[in-house]
């Protein structure tokens, strides 16, 4: 559609996803630039590995996928990645876009060398000869950090930590120099010591290639020194996003403001309230059962009888730091950069 | 939903009675329902044959041999002029009996032995449990056979074989169902109030693994039925005289080409009620532990 | 590793020594005077002492036991109570023609249900999946002397295309050979494979939902590649066990089939011997059954630790 500019890789367009026939998302649309770091938060149930997986083309069986989802990696996206068949879709993966999953315990192949792990990915695509393969594969583990890369690579994972399996699983991930890289919460499961370590791991992989990339996670102080953008994903849909600073100190939607209170981001008010830190009411509704209208309004302080209606998109100018070039106009939501969708904002616009 | 899949299986069955209907997740699965039927409609008949039966048991009539389904006999009659149909319904007698009775040795020697397995974490639980190997090695047919040589064939020495050999399926299954109960935080609070051993094994364990066992016993059961059948085919179980399906298999085999239907309807009772029960097995499985559902 | 094959080494001779003190013990000690059920209820008790005598049957216990262990660890168990031929020769013969017969139908069995056992677990929620996966419930209850029986009245009674039964040696007539084994191997291989099938199945569809899977489509592999190059493997683990307890399971059908074919295998030696109350060759033939079983057993842990990894250091 708009991706002239060459420095959008990922253009999502109204995703939705459904099982059968209840709805799961609903008309997200999102785009990623080149060298872009992209947090994707909200609680679990929000819909957030849902998007990663569609646009993965790894949804599970029974799930169905519509909307438009656009990849520019190094050719220019011509095809919608939801109409083209899996052939096409599995030359993709592990190569234009690749994906670190949450658990790194099980992601392994537990009757697999690591190194072969690391090789496979780029004898799947061509990318290197086995030998080359081989080779490489011990660099990129030593990239991430691991310690004896040429021992390590032919031990199996069930020798290795969750830290050191993470980053085995990263080093597949780079291994073909991806376009786009998507993170579904990559240290959730890991000790806080490690969490570190990986983050930097991941921004600087993302860095040195110039990938964009995709961060989903609900923690939001991740999300601040990971991420220059972020979307907030609440009931399937996007209800808010914008840079980081932005959305966090300043955020317009109630279900933002909300994360935000419960989370103990730095900051005078955070610091403040610790010893109390407030909750977002009641609980995320089961997959099917968000209320119509706005997502959030049964959870919601401020619901008024207007709520009853899908609020549109909000777009908000300030603040938004050279974002993705695309050429403005198309309808609101396509201006997804920055903006939220509630019709009682909190902040200056309240 | 997620409570109750998280629930170990028969979790909910504290009280010692059966798993309580209704709860969430719990359905009804097609399994269950045919292989229920199934095993009904052969007790039912073994029952109906203590009240009635086409014509005495065993007997011969002064018919033809050989005789296809008809109105007068509707599964025909056979070498010695008996009515096939009679001989089925006693024969299901024999069979369920030789099933009860191997299952019940089997589940009383072997329940115990599980539990003493788990509870006993030492040298007295390995030494169970590799003596439950070692017998494992004892297929039932083979145990069979040998008490076969010493005693003869009978039904009772075939009861008694299959019932020991399926000894180790039940220590197995209770052990490891066992082993989960005895890390359940109300048996570690029962065995640090200093309850005994045996109160914790009969008022926590035992109803916990009910479950599993009926499941056992369902799956055993065809197993047995599967035995006694090759047991009376090879001349080593039932003796000439009484009925049988495997007996009537054996009797039947060398008129296979006069009078296939002889071996056929025989053989369709065997393998029609081992499906009830496997089917009856697998379904309570799926009905007790909705999680594995689909296996 | 090697300690651990050691240790499982060491299992299996121990299990083997308990498993012939039970079988030795059943046959021995228990009520019942081997030579009596020999000679039969209407002999003498001169012939019957005279034969106890001539056996060492009025030794102790022990001594027999031990006797026995070294007649079956020097591969010659003796010789039979009333013919006088020696078992061990005869034993060697049968075990030949029972062996050939359970590889033949193993290999049957494992051909049919391994693709058979994935496309049921890849096709589960389709109608074709669940149709295969109720005929193989249908399968599992159909013993094998029945499905022996059947075969024997279709295709060797009915359409006369092979012989009901009998046997002859491979090198001798190939052809003779393959009509004489084709049928049994069929009725032996049909319920194994169902059951094979549904392990497969499960092992199959435990693997399909295992997060590896998900990295290596995630690596651009289409998903009949993945479960190829990264879930078989991890199937076969469970399936293995499986594998080794329908060998035993073959093993011990094979006597019921040999019935049924008029195999001269080891099964109609037991059958025999147990006709002719010949206890020293039942309790030997028995104990070569058993020894094999868990042989099997044995087998099957030592080629975990080849298929397995994480088995091998024992942590998990």
């Amino acid at each position: 559609m708009s991706d002239t500019a060459g420095r959008t890789v990922l253009a999502v367009e109204g995703l939705d996803v459904g099982a059968g026939h209840t709805p799961l998302l609903h008309d997200v649309s999102f785009s990623i630039a080149r060298g872009e770091r992209v947090g994707l938060i909200g609680e679990s149930g929000s819909g957030k590995s849902l998007t990663a997986l569609a646009v993965m083309g790894l949804l599970g069986e029974g799930l169905h996928a519509r909307g438009d989802v656009r990849l520019s990696g190094r050719t220019p996206a011509t095809r919608n990645l939801l109409e083209v068949g899996e052939a096409e879709m599995a030359r993709l993966r592990g190569d234009a876009v690749s994906m670190v999953f949450q658990e790194p315990m099980t992601a392994l192949n537990p009757t697999m060398r690591v190194g072969a792990q690391v090789a496979e990915v780029m004898r799947i695509h061509g990318t290197r000869d086995r030998a080359g393969a081989r080779a490489r594969a011990v660099e990129l583990l030593d990239q991430v950090g691991l310690p004896d890369v040429a021992h390590l690579a032919r031990s199996y994972p069930h020798e290795l930590s969750g830290g050191q399996r993470q980053r085995v699983v990263l080093a597949i991930a780079l291994a073909n120099d991806p376009a786009l890289l998507i993170c579904d919460e990559p240290t959730t499961a890991l000790d806080v010591t490690v969490q570190a370590t990986v983050l930097d791991l991941v921004v600087r992989g993302v860095q040195e290639r110039d990938a964009a990339m995709l961060f989903i996670t609900h923690d939001l102080a991740v999300v601040a020194t990971v991420c220059e953008r972020v979307l907030v994903m609440y009931g399937g849909r996007v209800v808010e996003a914008g840079p980081v600073e932005q959305v966090f100190a300043d955020p317009r939607h109630r279900y933002t403001q909300g994360l935000i209170g419960a989370s103990d981001l730095t900051g005078e008010q955070g610091r403040r309230q610790r010893a109390a830190l407030p909750t977002i009411p009641g609980t995320v509704p089961a997959a099917g059962r968000f209320p119509s209208g706005c997502v959030f309004r049964s959870r919601c302080a401020h619901e008024t009888a207007e709520c009853a209606t899908q609020p549109g998109w909000t777009p908000r100018g300030a603040g938004r730091v050279e974002g993705p070039g695309r050429a403005p106009g198309g309808d609101t939501q396509d201006e997804g950069a920055a903006g939220y969708a509630c019709f009682h904002p909190a902040g200056d616009a309240a | 939903m997620s409570e109750v899949q998280g629930a170990p299986a028969g979790g909910v069955a504290d009280t010692g009675r059966a798993p309580a209907g209704g709860s969430a997740g719990r359905r009804l699965n097609a399994s269950l329902v045919l292989g229920g039927a199934i095993v009904a409609a052969v007790v039912v008949l073994a029952l109906l044959s203590y009240v009635w039966t086409p014509y005495a048991p065993m007997r011969v009539l002064p018919v033809e041999p050989y005789q296809t389904p008809n109105a007068e006999h509707w599964l025909g009659t056979d070498r010695l002029r008996r009515d096939v149909l009679t001989q089925i319904l006693v024969g299901a007698r024999t069979t369920l009996f030789v099933g009860v009775v191997a299952v019940g040795v089997a589940a009383v020697v072997g329940v115990p032995l599980g539990i003493l397995a788990a509870m006993s974490p030492g040298w007295l639980g390995q030494l169970v449990m590799r003596g439950n190997d070692v017998l494992l090695a004892f297929p039932a047919l083979l145990l069979a056979i040998m008490f076969a040589a010493l005693y003869g064939g009978s039904t009772r020495v075939a009861m008694i074989a299959i019932g020991i050999a399926t000894i180790p399926a039940f220590a197995r299954i209770t052990r490891s169902g066992a082993l989960g109960v005895m890390r359940t935080e109300y048996v570690v609070a029962a065995r640090a109030a200093g309850r005994s051993p045996l109160g914790i094994a009969v008022r926590h364990v035992l109803p916990n693994v009910a479950g599993l066992v009926i499941v056992q016993a369902s799956v055993s059961f065809a197993i047995a039925i599967l035995a006694e059948a090759a047991l009376a085919y090879l001349g080593l179980g039932t003796p000439t005289g009484q009925a049988s399906w495997g007996r009537m298999l054996y009797e039947a085999q060398t008129t296979l080409r006069s009078a296939p239907h002889l071996a056929l309807i025989p053989g369709a009772a065997i393998a029609l009620s081992v499906l009830g029960f496997n089917l009856f097995g697998d379904g309570l499985r799926d009905w007790l532990d909705p999680r594995l559902e689909g296996r | 590793m090697v300690l651990r094959l050691l240790h499982r080494a060491m299992v299996f001779v121990l299990s083997v020594l308990a498993a012939s003190v039970l079988v030795f013990a059943f046959m021995r000690v228990l009520p019942g005077d081997p030579a009596r059920v020999a000679l039969g209820i209407n002999a003498s008790d001169e012939s019957v002492a005279a034969l106890r005598e001539q056996f060492g049957l009025d030794r102790p216990v022990v001594v027999q036991y031990l006797d026995w262990m070294r007649g079956m660890l020097t591969l010659d168990p003796g010789i039979e109570f009333i013919s006088k031929a020696a078992i061990g020769p005869q034993i060697a013969d049968r075990l030949q023609v029972t062996l050939i017969l359970v590889a033949a139908s193993m290999l049957l069995a494992v051909v049919v249900a391994v693709p058979v056992g994935i496309w049921m677990a890849v096709r589960h929620r389709h109608v074709d999946g669940v149709l295969m996966s109720a005929a193989s419930q249908v399968g599992v209850a159909i013993p094998a002397f029945l499905a022996g029986i059947v075969l024997i009245s279709v295709f060797a009674v009915r359409l006369g295309w092979v012989p009901s039964g009998g046997w002859v040696v491979p090198a001798q007539d190939p052809v003779g050979f393959l009509q004489r084994i084709v049928l049994p191997s069929i009725a032996l291989a049909g319920v194994q494979a169902a059951v094979l099938a549904r392990y497969v199945r499960s092992a199959v569809l435990d693997v399909l939902r295992e997060d590896y899977l998900r990295t290596a489509r995630a690596k651009g592999l289409r998903p009949v590649q993945a479960l190829w190059r990264h879930g078989l493997r991890n199937a076969a683990v469970p399936v293995v066990t499986v594998l080794g307890l329908q060998l035993a399971t073959l093993l011990v059908g094979a006597v019921v089939i040999e019935r049924v074919f008029v195999i001269p295998g080891l099964g109609s030696l037991l059958l025999d011997s147990v006709a002719q109350r010949e206890i020293l060759t039942v309790q030997t033939v028995v104990m070569v059954l058993v020894v094999a079983t868990l042989l099997i057993t044995f087998l099957v842990d030592a080629l975990y630790l080849v298929i397995d990894p994480r088995l091998r250091t024992g942590s998990r």
